[in-house]
């Protein structure tokens, strides 16, 4: 198993899908950090499991399902109270056009 | 250098469920913004998603419809990206183990012709909610009513080589999800939107060129459009020596153009990783067994049905059963009259006209399948003309009454044809005696003038005479007398 270093060029990449702002001084340990748990994911992946089924989930149990009824009501005014930015019934965002 | 053109399309279907796939918020359209939006939707802290039955119901229903294999244990996952109308900053989709795996549908195009389109896969997933930006300056709006929705997505193979194929495609999938009754096929609301990935390639060429995917499309027509402008666009920059840039793109009805997508200037990358908060979804023989039995007539099957024994062409039978409603519309006209070809005709011309022309949907028609079969009946038996049963179905179209009898109608308005022979006889003579320049020119050979001669006396007769039969008389008449 190949080892994954992350180079900064991953972690500044990683951080804007993240869309985390990293001071340049946190970038080093940032960096380290992530490697560390790189390592210890080479260190996992090096296990034969070529005869196991994936897991998607480590409970030994399948999905409940709901029937499909209306159960909420309208409690717009409340969860826009939460937030300063709301206009018209509307959440607002700064503008974003496509 | 002639070039081929590839197409596969994304198509993503709104489900038919009265709440959302992971909430019991109403899924209801049009409702005021964010009143449908609860605190599953918006992605509150502490909320857990539970699935909605229906949903997987509907996407194995399509499934089965499509032969395509069942994944009978099938996995959600994340989808990470950020974006105002995502509160979760993540959509939950199915990447890995797909509900619907590997299938197939015949498409019948324009020209008559069959096309197989592979289906890749279909995998359930949730809508996002809508931006708005009138009456907001320098913001947007975030609506989350629609957030949550259940979605279809129906993947296809690259199997399409032109617009008018790709439309095809999306045509008989509007029509399947619609008989299936998994979707209400309403393009306008947008239940059925798609992305279509578009590329060209040398003719002969193997491997595909480089692609680009017009998203959103909800329309037929802008479906069309958008795969021809960018077919034109590739085949210019190739055949220019530039090279093609894989893009997403947006089509640009008002200016018929595609531009990119400002926010998918960097490529995105959605490290997708299984949903923690969903376990996966087990499909047992016994669930399918049960969705088999409910599976109702496809529109293949009432294709070949129509053709079979209506005896309609299959340009006609694959017209009428292109949509269910209109399809029961239809048949339910030939049961009224028993003329299986003039209803074709009529639900095919004018009815389908009348409805193009108002914007309205059959099931909301101005005039009743019932009214329109009196109307056949009453041409098919020679009461009326094919002129009075235009007037007629006008008439009754104007008015929308679905308590108007067509028979008393007909009789309170004097519209029956003239069938009398000595009534149509004696305008007939007047025609005659009326244009003695035209009755000469018959004479002299020049049959083409009958027309006119038929036309006047259809005039006289307010277009209750039957042409046919005055032409028989116009004829024997400059025939024999002098």
């Amino acid at each position: 198993m190949p080892k994954m270093i992350i180079e900064l060029e991953d972690l500044k990449n990683l951080a804007r899908l993240a869309k985390i702002h990293l001071e340049p001084d946190a970038e080093e340990n940032s960096k380290t950090d992530l490697n560390r748990i790189m390592q210890m994911i080479a260190e996992m992946q090096s296990v034969d499991t070529s005869d196991i089924q994936p897991m998607a989930n480590p409970l030994d149990a399948v999905q409940r399902l709901r029937l499909d009824k209306v159960t909420e009501s309208d409690h717009r005014e409340e969860f826009l109270s939460l937030t300063d930015h709301a206009q018209h019934g509307f959440y607002t965002v700064p503008r974003v056009i496509e | 250098m002639t070039w081929e053109t590839v197409i596969g399309l994304e198509i993503h279907v709104q489900l038919a469920t009265n709440s959302k796939i992971f909430s019991g918020a109403s899924t209801r359209f049009g409702a005021q913004p964010n009143t449908q939006a609860c605190a599953v939707d918006l992605a509150m802290p502490g909320v857990l998603p539970v699935l909605n039955k229906q949903a997987i119901s509907h996407a194995l229903t399509f499934g089965l419809a499509i032969n395509a294999e069942i994944g009978l244990h099938s996995t959600f996952d994340r989808k990470n990206y950020f974006y105002p109308d995502l509160p979760k900053g993540y959509q939950i989709t199915q990447f890995q183990h797909p509900i619907v795996g590997r299938g197939s549908v015949e498409v019948i195009l324009e020209d008559g012709s069959h096309i197989n389109v592979g289906i890749t896969r279909a995998h359930l997933e949730e809508d996002a909610g809508k931006s708005v930006h009138e009456n907001m300056p320098g913001l947007t709006g975030i609506d989350l009513n629609r957030a949550g929705t259940p979605l279809l997505e129906i993947v296809s193979e690259p199997d399409m080589h032109s617009a008018q194929q790709a439309v095809a495609y999306f045509k008989k999938m509007h029509a399947l999800v619609k008989y299936l009754r998994i979707c209400d096929g309403n393009l306008n609301e947008g239940s059925m939107r798609c992305d279509a990935n578009v590329s060209i390639r040398k003719s002969g060429d193997t491997t595909l060129g480089v692609r680009t995917e017009i998203k959103n499309l909800n329309s037929f027509r802008f479906l069309e459009k958008a795969i021809n402008y960018e077919i034109e666009r590739q085949i210019e920059l190739l055949e220019s020596g530039q090279k093609i840039q894989q893009a997403t793109l947006l089509y640009d009805a008002d200016r018929n153009e595609t531009r990119p997508m400002r926010s998918k200037e960097t490529s995105e990358d959605y490290r997708y990783f299984p949903d923690p908060d969903l376990l996966p979804i087990l499909i047992t023989q016994a669930d399918i067994d049960v969705l088999k039995k409910l599976t109702p007539e496809l529109p293949d099957q009432r294709r070949l049905r129509f053709q079979e024994t209506l005896a309609l062409s299959e340009y006609d039978a694959n017209w009428l059963t292109a949509d269910p409603d209109i399809a029961d519309y239809y048949e339910a006209t030939v049961e009224q009259c028993n003329n299986t070809k003039l209803s074709a005709n009529w639900v095919m011309g004018e009815l389908s006209a009348v409805l193009n022309r108002q914007e309205l949907p059959i099931t909301s028609a101005p005039i009743t399948a019932k009214q329109l079969g009196q109307i056949i009946s009453k041409i098919a038996d020679d009461t009326i003309s094919g002129k009075i049963a235009k007037q007629i179905f006008d008439d009754i179209t104007r008015q929308a009454d679905p308590s108007v009898d067509v028979n008393e109608f007909i009789k309170q308005n004097g519209l029956t044809q003239m069938n009398d022979e000595s009534q149509i006889n004696d305008i007939v003579d007047q025609t005659i005696l009326a244009n003695p320049d035209q009755v000469q020119q018959f004479r002299d050979g020049k049959h083409k003038v009958m027309g006119y001669l038929v036309g006047q006396v259809m005039k006289q007769s307010q277009g209750k005479a039957n042409p046919k039969q005055v032409s028989e008389m116009l004829t024997a008449k400059l025939k024999t007398q002098p």
